[in-house]
């Protein structure tokens, strides 16, 4: 993968899903596309009728480097990712040290450019350690080499009304955001799981959906008051949606994202006390699920994003309170996008690239991501065989940890191509 | 019987019933001279205590020791969660020693179902209370109290009795195992509690729901108070102690507001002055102490039908009553652990 393909010719690939066509990469970029397109001497790659996408963003990913490499790596984590369809990630800053200064967001950006499967952009955390007492110096990472956009505490909401009010005011100064994880610290102590009719009867400290909405509800209007955007992190509750959805009613620039688990898992798989379903927010009900589809296909849930949360096998295979939350996602996303959205017909494969490409990068003021798939765009993209079958095996992720609910699952599609800038780093769903 | 016993919602009443009328089988012993029984000769029975119980420790002990089992009392306090070993190697351990059955206390909900799920071990589960989730044998001992008190038969269960349980619902594991139980016995259920002391869910349990403890009380054939944690009070989920004591505490005046053959039931330890006054605590009508003895009965009985005694239940001297009616227990062992 250092010697970049000179020209690629992919032929009769469904671009977002349309008729088939041929594209033709060089450069780096889109040079054309169109039918019957003649390249000499380019690699030929025969899509078959497989659907071509712009290279997936995330917006929320845990890469655990530095700190906790017995997890996951940048090196695998990227590798993942580019497993997964994506060609950008952003890397959460609870990692050890802590992502809130310019060296550790400096240190992981290039990283990701030195192994450079996925573009990786740091986040920042908002607070210093992530203690929601006092900023971050927010300046400093977004004029750093890694030019943090996006700012976040995920793990640990910004609680302090005073600091979060702060703070999205102090971003406006270079179109920053802050991606705030909504959960109210005291309605969630000890909070092992989605708090209702199960958590009752299994006896588990529940995480009542109230915990999630009134942050937003509060954030939202802070954003409102100050002229400032704020983006919501893996929203999972139907009234967030309400909310989010009557913020946006009356003009307020407020973004969501839903992770793929929120979109089709439920807390009844909780019964199970297999801590391989613990995950913060915690899985919702049906009827939460059910909203949130809705609410990604009618654009109230602006993107998808993985919240992908590597963790090593002992934090897994124990009982359920001690147990890590977090799932893997990035290798599984595009088939649990294609299975709950696509299949249901809530959305169409452009509105998958809408969702999971064009609003999270346009979300995170990324460049050269998220773009048409035209002549002249950089070639970051994704080749899908939706046709495909088949079940779940970490056995064959990337990732350095396997610690997904999907596991003997099966799910449609697969991801075979991925290109960052023209040069591929999936062959027929092989890392190169 | 299945080959775990984790949760009081696994047990269909035949299951309940047989517990109970082994149970007093077993009682018929504990009043002879010489208590122990043969059955489990041979066997080893671990308790496993991560957190501490001697009042439950105490009586799984008793009960495996009269059925002649080998004991192994493992107290891993302090050694779950973020220090020392994990419950998994803890499990692995108990297996290389050769555990036929593993009574576990945890404070984690979901501990003994992660036990007997996860393949760590090949040998019986027994929860003895699991966090907040469930802790079956002290519902299968307060069913027995309630059966001998109320009806007074075997093969019975209690349909139609009227059980009023008062107290701390959100973090009893004794009332969740109680509601369903009883439930399945027949009995009509009702908790009372503050609104705060009630998880959000409730209503899709199995019994009424009442914040008015003198609202049911005249018609209850027994009241089951919980123990309430002073600390609770910290947490706001009451003003103060004295204002639970006066709306949800039982005194003599409550208690004389009881139909007369109402009995007053507690798992204790109790908090004397808080749930319950020393003046119902200590009267005829409260069965504490009852319950105590009958919680060896019943450990005995799950263990005997879990581990499918090799030996019968009744000495049986005459041979030809062939009394060894062995209660209906599913494969031996051997055929079960593969």
């Amino acid at each position: 993968m250092t010697e970049p393909d000179d020209k690629t010719l992919i032929r009769g690939a469904r671009v977002l899903g349309g008729e088939p066509q041929d594209v033709l990469l060089a450069d780096g970029t889109i040079q054309e596309i169109g039918r019957g397109i003649e390249a000499p001497g380019a690699q030929v790659v025969e899509a078959e009728g497989r659907i071509l996408l712009p290279g997936l963003v995330d917006l929320h990913t845990h890469l655990r480097e530095p700190g906790r490499e017995d997890s996951e790596t940048v090196l695998t984590g990227t590798r993942a990712a580019a497993k997964g369809g994506y060609t950008a990630v952003h890397a959460m800053a609870n990692t050890f040290p802590v992502a809130d200064t310019a060296g550790v967001v400096e240190q992981v950006w290039r990283l990701g450019k030195e192994h450079g499967y996925c573009d990786v952009r740091p986040v920042g955390a908002v607070t210093v350690g992530l203690e929601g007492k006092q900023l971050a110096e927010l300046g400093a990472m977004h004029e750093s080499a890694a030019e943090v956009r996006v700012f976040s505490d995920d793990g640990k909401c910004v609680d302090d009304a005073v600091i979060m009010r702060r703070a999205l005011e102090y971003v406006k100064a270079f179109d920053g955001v802050v991606a705030q994880h909504a959960q109210e610290p005291r309605l969630t102590e000890g909070a092992q799981m989605n708090e209702g009719t199960v958590s009752a009867e299994l006896g588990l400290a529940g995480w009542p959906a109230v915990a999630e909405e009134s942050i937003i509800a509060r954030d939202v209007l802070l954003a409102a008051h100050v002229g400032s955007r704020v983006h919501i992190c893996h929203l999972s509750t139907a009234g967030s949606v309400e909310i989010v959805r009557w913020a946006k009613s009356k003009g307020w620039d407020v973004t969501a994202e839903v992770t793929p688990h929120h979109l089709l898992l439920t807390d009844e798989l909780v019964r199970s006390y297999d801590p391989v379903y613990k995950v913060n927010p915690p899985l919702r009900t049906e009827a939460d699920v059910m909203a949130l589809r809705e609410a990604l296909a009618d654009g109230t849930i602006d993107c998808v994003a993985t919240d992908h949360a590597p963790h090593p096998h002992e934090d897994k295979d124990c009982e359920w309170g001690a147990a890590a939350m977090g799932m893997v996602g990035l290798e599984t996303a595009l088939s649990v996008v294609q299975h709950t959205m696509v299949e249901t017909g809530l959305l169409d494969w452009a509105q998958v690239a809408d969702r999971m490409s064009q609003r999270p990068a346009a979300i995170a003021r990324l460049a050269g991501h998220g773009r048409p798939v035209s002549p002249g765009e950089p070639a970051n993209l994704v080749l899908v065989d939706a046709a495909y079958r088949g079940r779940v095996d970490p056995a064959g992720f990337a990732s350095r940890s396997a610690n997904t609910p999907y596991e003997g699952r099966e799910l449609p599609g697969r991801v075979t191509h991925t290109w960052l800038r023209g040069r591929a780093t999936v062959v027929d769903g092989t890392l190169v | 019987m299945k080959r775990h016993l984790i949760s009081a919602a696994d047990l269909t009443r035949d299951d309940a019933v047989l517990i109970l009328d082994t149970a007093e089988e077993m009682a018929r012993f504990a009043d002879r001279p010489i208590k122990k029984l043969p059955t489990l000769r041979g066997r080893t029975i671990v308790n496993l205590f991560f957190e501490d119980s001697t009042r439950t420790r105490i009586s799984f002990e008793a009960a495996a020791k009269r059925l002649s089992a080998d004991v192994i009392n493992f107290s891993a306090k302090g050694s779950s969660v973020s220090k020392g070993e994990s419950l998994k190697d803890t499990a692995l351990t108990l297996e290389a020693m050769g555990a036929d059955a593993v009574v576990i206390r945890h404070g984690e909900s979901g501990a003994p179902h992660r036990l007997a799920t996860s393949g760590w071990i090949g040998g019986s589960v027994v929860n003895a209370g699991d966090g907040t989730h469930e802790h079956p044998t002290q519902a299968l001992l307060d069913a027995f109290t309630m059966r001998r008190r109320l009806i007074g038969e075997e093969g019975a269960g209690l349909d139609g009795r009227r059980i009023t349980i008062v107290g701390d619902i959100l973090h009893s594991r004794v009332a969740r195992s109680n509601v369903h139980l009883l439930s399945t016995l027949g009995a009509h259920v009702t908790l009372v509690a503050p609104p705060t002391l009630l998880p959000i869910g409730v209503e899709g349990w199995p019994c009424e729901v009442s914040y008015d403890l003198d609202a049911v009380l005249a018609k209850t054939d027994a009241v089951m108070m919980l123990r309430v944690q002073r600390e609770r009070m910290n947490a706001a989920f009451f003003p103060t102690e004295r204002e639970y004591a006066r709306r949800y505490g039982l005194d003599g005046e409550r208690m004389a507001r009881m139909p007369e053959h109402a009995i007053v039931m507690h798992p204790g330890p109790m908090n004397r002055g808080m749930e319950i006054t020393a003046q119902v605590a200590d009267s005829p009508r409260c069965t504490a102490v009852e319950q105590v003895a009958n919680g060896v009965s019943i450990r005995m009985a799950v263990m005997y039908l879990l581990l499918g005694g090799a030996e019968p239940a009744r000495p049986a001297p005459a041979p030809e009553s062939g009394a060894a009616r062995r209660p209906h227990v599913g494969e031996s062992r051997t055929e079960e652990n593969h």
